[in-house]
């Protein structure tokens, strides 16, 4: 077990290195020159080449590359260019910020699209199946964006509950969490659904009802438990989805988030920046993924024992 | 029934109701009739309604719903239902074109990678992996900064986000096939593999692969809104349904109907792609074929 | 009598799937179901414990009565403390019948658990004797694992710990050998055979095998798409049995002696549950003797001289008609 902890995360180094090499060729194939931003009118190109030159712009790809690279290794994300601040410095500023909202809407998905799938499961073919179930993926087929302006409209606006935008307080974040929530919710009722009338159909459920344990328990401590594993394996496959969510919906909710950052960074071609958060929300998705596939070893005896 | 019966034997009886058939071709028919009607609505704008989309009149801004207006004004005083008239114009053939190159591709990347295996499919799930666990909507972001915003950075990165999608499906439906006897027994006869592929495998699997490309859609036409909606989009004065709304919640004060009206369209549009792919996959019997995980 | 059924139909959706079975168990003794794949069996176990409704099969008709009370109709919640406490189920194929994500002890303990109020600690003590009585090795430690690391025969055993768990009077085994290779199979029929004896619990034993019937069990009950053929004392049944099927199924049986190519099959399949017709006897077109009142008629089931049934218009010991039978034992 420890071995294949070991062995799983040393894959995500090679992965780390692929990502942060797509990332820095994407950036630089951006148009526009972020040192345009910066010269005031009618500096002279001594000065224009200097500003170049200090920030590293004048070199090879490669050696930019390199440098930018071992910078991040050390902990130095370099200093945004537009924004004039040290990048680690903004970054640090916006990621509780995203943690908080992602890791919220994660868990409020996950518990409503359990207890929504489980329900939906036990009584399936029901009115009451059909009716969660097509609500919960109604809810998912909404544009995110919209449902966060229509929760400011019904929440914020009419009846005055939340504040409209802004990240003060936990109230700020009841609506934005929802609104990420709720795409992943049908997901993960989706799967623990399907997961769950699969294994109602296994022999040793039927055994465990020839045992008298009562239906309840026989749906939460064993049913439920088998189909954890493929909601596990989705959620950790999909987790981006929910990062995805996040920056649209900070964007709406005008939260100060790594996903306003990233949307305002690219609007400035603020290379640095860009380059950072994304590699910060690279590695999120890789330790997501990594975390899955922990919990799945933790969850399966099969699985885990197939690993040595 | 008796063919469910004889096939699983008495344990195995499955009881299908007729009921739920007959309900997924109401629900068909309703989802139909409405993307019907919102295609029609589309081609049919300029007979449809008296307005012009892109001539302002400020003294005419902000009006609520009315007869005259059946969906309100907007801030410069456009007819809202004018708008989403000519934007469903925009966003219903960016996402329609942008799925379709995307599939062509998707499906070539996606049967060469499964039909030669090796090097070079491991090298393509790699990549497609890794696109694949991105969000679609980073991607889009990323590539429409690239190409810099409007249609064509649009059409790209919808293609880019979902290609990796549909390389995966095709993928493991045309590794599902290559190991039916027919196929087998094909090249034994010395068949080439071209002809294997196009005539034995791609055939095979383009009911699963046609009806995720549909459903795949509707999450573009979000794509699409989404990225209106952050100003990436078609560019004014083109109307597209997420361009509408850009505006954000600034309006949501003086004028609320101005976003619910595109929003409500977005909604009812992607459902009812949903609820038609939803029909189509019980028709074709391919749900199973789906599972891209 | 332990357990007495009579008349027992059953039908899912509008195909009646039992058709007025009838059989009957006492203390320390072993009832042999026997049949093809599809004649019912393993629906009639489901019936006897109560689990048929999950299926979506309806009782129509008939009684099940299980130590003085009548089990059709029972309140779910009273069959489930019937269930694992006074009549344990061995289901047919080991490999899938245990939880995976489950050690074997929690699985166990749970029956002791749950209908004899043990205590954790007691319940496990419980199960690592029942598992040792059943001859597993070092059955703390088998207690501890999980059932992927157990083999086949293993798992069965684990299975049958789990239904003597709460000290049944009628245990229910649904094809208990069929998964398992041929050197355990043996070991896990005698087994049984022991239990009941040690015990004094009454078994059901689900088989479509003859030879074990002809090992273990007192009574035998052939069963013919969902309805009783023939039953009776199994030393009869194998001595003189009556019922062309019956006698075909004995013949099926290889023996010592035997000149090569003669074992014998049956012509034809059990027809599908779709095409049961009613007034009929529903083993006709696959019979020697069959003729034209097979077809158009039911045989009623009449109650032979030693306690059993037969459902049959022509009995293989009375002459045929027509159709010289050159076959005569």
């Amino acid at each position: 077990m420890l071995g294949y902890v070991t062995r799983r995360v040393l894959m995500l180094v090679p992965v780390f290195f692929a990502v942060s090499v797509v990332i820095f060729s994407m950036i630089h194939m951006l148009p526009g020159d972020p040192i345009e931003n910066l010269l005031r009118v009618g500096s002279s190109p001594a000065q224009r080449e200097a500003l170049t030159a200090k920030y590293g712009l004048d070199r090879p790809l490669v050696e930019q590359y390199l440098l930018w690279m071992s910078n991040v290794l050390t902990g130095d994300l370099g200093t945004a260019i537009v924004q004039r601040r040290p990048v680690a410095q903004l970054v640090a500023q916006a990621l509780p910020y995203s943690l908080s909202l992602g890791g919220l809407a994660l868990c409020f998905s996950t518990v409503l699209g359990v207890v929504v799938g489980t329900i939906a499961a036990s009584w399936r073919g029901s009115w009451l199946d059909q009716g969660l179930m097509g609500g919960v993926l109604f809810g998912s087929m909404l544009p995110n964006f919209w449902i966060g302006l229509l929760m400011i409209l019904v929440f914020s606006v009419s009846l005055g509950w939340t504040p409209v935008s802004g990240a003060r307080g936990w109230e700020s974040l009841v609506l934005p969490v929802l609104t990420i929530g709720l795409g992943g919710t049908a997901l993960v009722a989706r799967v623990t659904r399907i997961a769950m009338i699969d294994t109602q159909g296994k022999d040793f459920v039927l055994l465990l009802h020839a045992k008298g344990v009562h239906p309840l328990t026989i749906q939460v401590r064993h049913v439920l438990r088998h189909a954890l594993i493929p909601v596990v394996t989705i959620l950790a496959l999909r987790i981006g989805w929910i990062l995805g969510g996040a920056v649209t919906v900070e964007v709406v909710f005008a939260r100060p988030g790594l996903g306003s950052l990233l949307i305002k960074s690219l609007n400035q071609h603020d290379y640095p920046v860009v380059q950072a958060s994304l590699l910060i929300l690279a590695m999120a998705v890789m330790l997501g993924t990594l975390m899955g596939d922990l919990l799945q070893a933790a969850m399966d005896p099969r699985f885990r024992d197939s690993l040595t | 029934m008796s063919a469910a019966v004889q096939k699983t034997g008495m344990l195995g009886t499955i009881r299908r109701s007729v009921a739920w058939r007959a309900l997924a071709t109401i629900k068909g028919g309703v989802a139909g009739g409405f993307l019907l009607l919102v295609v029609l609505g589309a081609i049919f704008a300029p007979v449809l309604t008296p307005y012009d989309y892109d001539i302002q009149a400020l003294t005419n801004a902000f009006q609520p719903p009315s007869l005259a207006h059946p969906m309100g004004t907007d801030e410069f005083g456009r007819d809202v239902l004018t708008r989403i008239l000519y934007g469903a114009r925009t966003s219903l053939s960016v996402s329609v074109v942008a799925i379709s190159i995307s599939l062509v591709f998707g499906m070539t990347l996606g049967a060469a990678a499964g039909y030669f295996g090796g090097r070079f499919d491991r090298m393509v799930m790699v990549v497609v992996d890794l696109t694949w666990s991105f969000p679609e909507i980073l991607v889009a972001l990323m590539l429409v900064a690239i190409i810099g915003p409007g249609v064509t950075g649009t059409l790209v990165a919808i293609c880019v986000a979902y290609l990796a999608q549909f390389t995966r499906l095709t993928r493991s439906q045309v590794m599902a096939l290559k190991s039916e006897t027919y196929v087998e027994a094909a090249r034994g006869l010395g068949a080439s593999h071209a002809f294997i592929l196009f005539r034995h495998l791609l055939p095979n699997c383009l009911g699963p692969v046609l009806v995720a490309g549909m459903l795949a859609t509707g999450d573009a036409i979000i794509l699409e809104a989404t990225l209106g909606f952050f100003g990436l989009g078609a560019q004014p004065p083109t109307p597209s349904w997420g361009g509408m709304m850009s505006s954000g919640s600034g309006l949501l004060f003086k004028g609320p109907w101005i976003i619910l009206f595109p929003g409500l369209c977005i909604a009812l549009t992607v459902v009812a792609i949903n609820l038609f792919g939803d029909v189509l996959l019980a028709k074709l019997d391919i749900r199973d074929r789906l599972r891209v995980v | 009598m332990l357990l007495d059924v009579r008349d027992l139909s059953l039908r899912i959706g509008t195909v009646g799937l039992l058709d007025g079975l009838s059989f009957s168990v006492d203390r320390g003794e072993v009832l042999g179901l026997v049949g093809e794949s599809g004649s019912g069996k393993s629906l009639t176990a489901l019936a006897l414990t109560g689990l048929a409704a999950r299926m979506g099969a309806t009782i129509t008709a008939g009684s099940v009565v299980f130590d003085g009370t009548d089990l059709v109709g029972l309140k779910e919640s009273a069959y489930r403390r019937l269930r694992g406490k006074r009549i344990g189920f061995i289901t047919q194929n080991p490999m899938s019948a245990l939880d995976a994500l489950v050690t074997i002890g929690d699985q166990v303990d749970q029956v002791s658990r749950l209908h004899l109020g043990l205590s954790k600690r007691a319940a496990r003590a419980h199960t690592v004797e029942i598992l040792s009585r059943l001859r597993i090795p070092e059955a703390e430690v088998v207690a501890r694992a999980y059932p992927h690391n157990l083999s086949g025969g293993m798992k069965q055993r684990v299975v049958i710990a789990m239904a003597l768990a709460a000290d049944p009077d009628l245990i229910i085994a649904d094809e208990p050998t069929t998964a398992l290779d041929v050197t355990v199979q043996a070991q896990i029929v005698m087994m049984l055979a022991d239990l009941v004896r040690k015990r004094d619990l009454g078994l059901i034993l689900i088989t479509h095998d003859m030879s074990v019937v002809a090992q273990i069990c007192d009574k035998v009950c052939v069963l013919y798409a969902g309805r009783v053929a023939e039953s009776g004392p199994v030393r009869q049944i194998f001595a003189a049995p009556r019922h062309p099927y019956t006698e075909a199924l004995i013949g099926c049986i290889p023996r010592d002696g035997m000149a090569p190519g003669s074992l014998r099959g049956i012509p034809g399949t059990v027809a599908a549950v779709s095409q049961y017709g009613a007034d009929c006897c529903r083993f006709a077109p696959r019979c020697c003797r069959a003729d034209a009142l097979c077809s158009t008629q039911q045989p009623l089931p009449v109650a032979t001289g030693t306690g059993g049934m037969l459902a049959c218009h022509h009995p293989v010991d009375t002459p045929v008609t027509e159709a010289a039978d050159a076959d005569d034992r």
